[in-house]
């Protein structure tokens, strides 16, 4: 297991927005985390990468516990994420936001800043060239100059693909990343998403609302609903699961699209 | 008129570049007219003579387009090395001499040279890093107050007969200032970065008012400040033995009659110092900006939530931002304590700290050029531009001049009237009509000017109307813990 989440909890108030979840990931493997809005898919996320604290559980990550890990330290530990409503550094550039991304892995002394040894401009060298390289690997190479809060929505989920690949993790979150697509662009970022794992050996999870885009490419599937896992497993076990099509397909499926009252 | 808001409007006709700027773009002829514009207003500055009416209005005339000079030459078409050369020649040679003619300059241009040095500092809080800082002064103050307390003659705490500390401990105390100033940055920060946005700005506030209480108050129950009325008998630094000689040499050759030459060469050490400072910290700047420490500060201005996801350690990065921007302060302390021999606690007050922000929102957030510009505009207007106008009436009142046309006695304006009483007044004009129509500063950065310039609906925010509900939304509330 390259991820381990063992009874995660987190409250907000008295609403439980995360009870007692265990989760498992597969090295090289890509899953999907899905629910209705409000199930807990994001504040899961933001666990899992620091964002929040949880009250109570375990997360393990490659032999290594991340709870008590600032964000940047969960980052540099190999867990990058993107975000559901994107957060570009808006007015910087796209290999800007990519070489950002790469911070982690930087020597950033400040004497090093100041008196520019030779390694200094190596460094920078290296850290444009990945930038390039990554926006290569996602198809936006020739966009690199481009002033993100500028581009196109699809394309700033690019760069916020290639912003986190930038960091060289193991694992990559992504929250949501096909949301506002067209069914081409979706099958356009399946195969993204595909080739991160396959050519970049990364692991992958997703949370998705589209349907196409889960059963599509997850390996395995964790159902949120109100907080609680209610159910696992590969899509096909999903698909037929009464407890999830109940909770996330609708109810109204179940009961012939009556309105239930 | 009929309404035809539905047709297109016909695209306007190519406009022909005008031919007369296409003959000013030509390298040769911007250079020849820099040169003879500069000699010009070079001319006219040094054949003023203080003694005559109309000196205040000549002046002004004159000393702002010399000393933004370097801008023009920034903006011409010249070659990169060509502008480094005339730069160096304007700052290292033209302005002394000037300044030997007329000693005024020479204290207008070491003052643009403090100010220069602490928006810059400034700049790095608040343009790079995104903090805003309203207690700046503070840094400055703690260490004028530091070379004043051990050199002052009137503090007797650390002064055992004025022999403790010798006059070229100046040099030492530029270093030492720097890692004062920089630590107290951080042990501000320490407690102060979990803050955001106004709250910060009022925190700091609280600081730089706390520094000046302090610097008020300590002359109980040990003289170290001296109270409100400050420390006076600041030593300077020693006149190399070669200084004055060789500043009435040059006096001499340029027929200058000089009546004490070692002020001059008092003033002409303080500007030398005051470059040397500067240039330190505009390439401190520079290779901050240009790094990944500067990208990761303009990640934390841009998004707190994505810079620290994506690994930038922000409370390192952040406390960094407040220490450096602090140091710049602590350099430029030293030398201002020492230049006026007196500090008291109204030097360091709300005003000032103010002061150097709105040069550096005059100037351009995040530019460095324009940062400098900004604090060349604010200082002359503070110090040359409306004073000069009150000098000249009253020049003109003694002389009992006479408006013609509508028969106006300057006799009769109303000391209410007086321009330099209105300097706060015309300052915050400037400040409305410059965020109102140019709110990025003279010389932004080009990042900056994105930013403010972003009025159409972008197709990140129209996507985002078409995006479905969002769900929980990051709360970055405890982002700068730990």
């Amino acid at each position: 297991m390259l991820l381990e989440v063992k009874n995660l909890s987190k409250s907000f108030g008295g609403i439980k927005a995360v009870r007692d979840i265990s989760i498992g990931i597969e090295e090289n493997s890509i899953s999907s985390i899905i629910g209705p809005n409000g199930a807990g898919k994001t504040t899961f996320f933001n666990l899992m990468t620091g964002i929040y604290k949880p009250d109570t559980g375990e997360i393990n990550f490659n032999g290594k516990s991340l709870i008590g890990l600032r964000p940047d330290q969960v980052n540099a530990a190999g867990v990058a994420r993107t975000f559901q409503s994107i957060r570009l550094f808006a007015n910087m550039t796209v290999l800007e936001n990519v070489m950002v991304g790469m911070h982690a892995r930087l020597d950033v002394s400040l004497w090093k800043t100041l008196l520019r040894p030779p390694g200094f401009r190596t460094q920078e060298e290296h850290v444009r060239e990945k930038g390039f390289e990554l926006l290569e690997f996602v198809g936006m190479l020739d966009k690199g100059n481009e002033v993100s809060r500028n581009m196109p929505y699809g394309d700033q989920r690019r760069v916020e693909i290639a912003r986190a690949l930038a960091s060289n993790p193991k694992l990559i979150l992504l929250d949501e990343p096909t949301a506002g697509m067209n069914p081409n662009e979706s099958a356009d970022a399946m195969s993204l998403f595909r080739r991160i794992r396959d050519e970049r050996g990364i692991t992958v999870v997703l949370i998705e609302h589209d349907m196409r885009v889960v059963m599509g490419i997850s390996e395995y599937i964790s159902v949120l609903d109100y907080g609680e896992k209610i159910a696992e497993g590969s899509p096909e076990a999903i698909r037929t699961n009464t407890r999830v099509v109940e909770a996330y397909l609708g109810r109204r499926a179940l009961e012939g699209e009556q309105p239930a009252s | 008129m009929t309404m035809n808001t539905s047709i297109p409007a016909p695209a306007p006709a190519a406009k022909p570049t005008p031919p007369l700027r296409d003959w000013i773009r030509q390298p040769r002829v911007a250079g020849t007219l820099i040169v003879s514009y500069l000699a010009v207003v070079i001319f006219i500055l040094v054949k003023l003579d203080r003694g005559t009416v109309l000196f205040p209005l000549w002046s002004t005339l004159t000393f702002p387009p010399f000393i933004l000079s370097p801008f023009v030459i920034m903006a011409s078409p010249l070659r990169m090395r060509t502008k480094a050369i005339m730069i160096a020649i304007l700052v290292l040679i033209l302005m002394p001499v000037i300044g030997i003619y007329d000693g005024g300059y020479l204290e207008l241009s070491i003052q643009i040279a403090i100010y220069a040095g602490l928006a810059l500092g400034l700049n790095i809080v608040v343009g790079f890093a995104g903090l805003l800082d309203l207690g700046y002064i503070a840094f400055f103050a703690v260490v004028a107050y530091i070379w004043a307390m051990f050199t002052s003659n009137v503090a007797t705490v650390f002064v055992v007969g004025h022999l403790l500390v010798p006059a070229w401990a100046f040099y030492l105390f530029i270093p030492i200032g720097v890692v004062v100033a920089a630590l107290i940055g951080m042990l501000l920060g320490l407690p102060v970065l979990r803050l955001r946005g106004d709250y910060l700005a009022i925190v700091t506030l609280g600081f730089g008012e706390m520094i000046r209480v302090l610097a008020r108050n300590l002359d109980q129950p040990v003289n170290l400040t001296n109270g409100s009325q400050g420390l006076s008998g600041v030593l300077r630094p020693p006149l190399p033995g070669f200084s004055i000689d060789f500043t009435a040499s040059i006096a001499k050759t340029l027929g200058i009659t000089v009546a004490n030459v070692t002020p001059v060469t008092q003033q002409l050490l303080f500007y030398f110092i005051a470059i040397v400072l500067l240039r330190i910290i505009v390439l401190v700047a520079r290779r901050l900006d240009d790094s990944p420490i500067g990208r990761a500060w303009t990640a934390i201005r841009e998004d707190e939530v994505a810079a620290i996801a994506m690994g930038v350690p922000l409370v390192r990065m952040k406390l960094l931002a407040f220490a450096t921007g602090a140091a710049f302060a602590g350099a430029i302390g030293v030398l201002y304590a020492a230049k006026q021999t007196f500090v008291s606690p109204e030097s360091f007050s709300l005003d000032q700290s103010i002061s150097i922000l709105a040069m550096v929102i005059v100037g351009g957030l995040g530019g460095i050029q324009g940062v400098i510009l900004g604090a060349m505009i604010v200082t002359l207007l503070n110090l040359q531009i409306l004073t000069n106008f009150s000098l000249q009436i009253n020049a003109l009142r003694n002389i009992d001049y006479v408006v013609p046309l509508i028969n106006f006695h300057i006799r009769d304006w109303p000391p209410q009237l007086e321009p330099a009483k209105y300097q706060r007044f015309v300052f915050g004009f400037l400040l409305i009509v410059m965020m109102i129509f140019r709110p990025e500063g003279l010389l932004p950065s080009a990042r900056r000017r994105q930013e403010m310039h972003s009025n159409q609906a972008e197709p990140q925010e129209l996507a985002r109307l078409e995006e479905p509900v969002v769900a929980a939304e990051v709360d970055p509330r405890h982002l700068n813990e730990g």
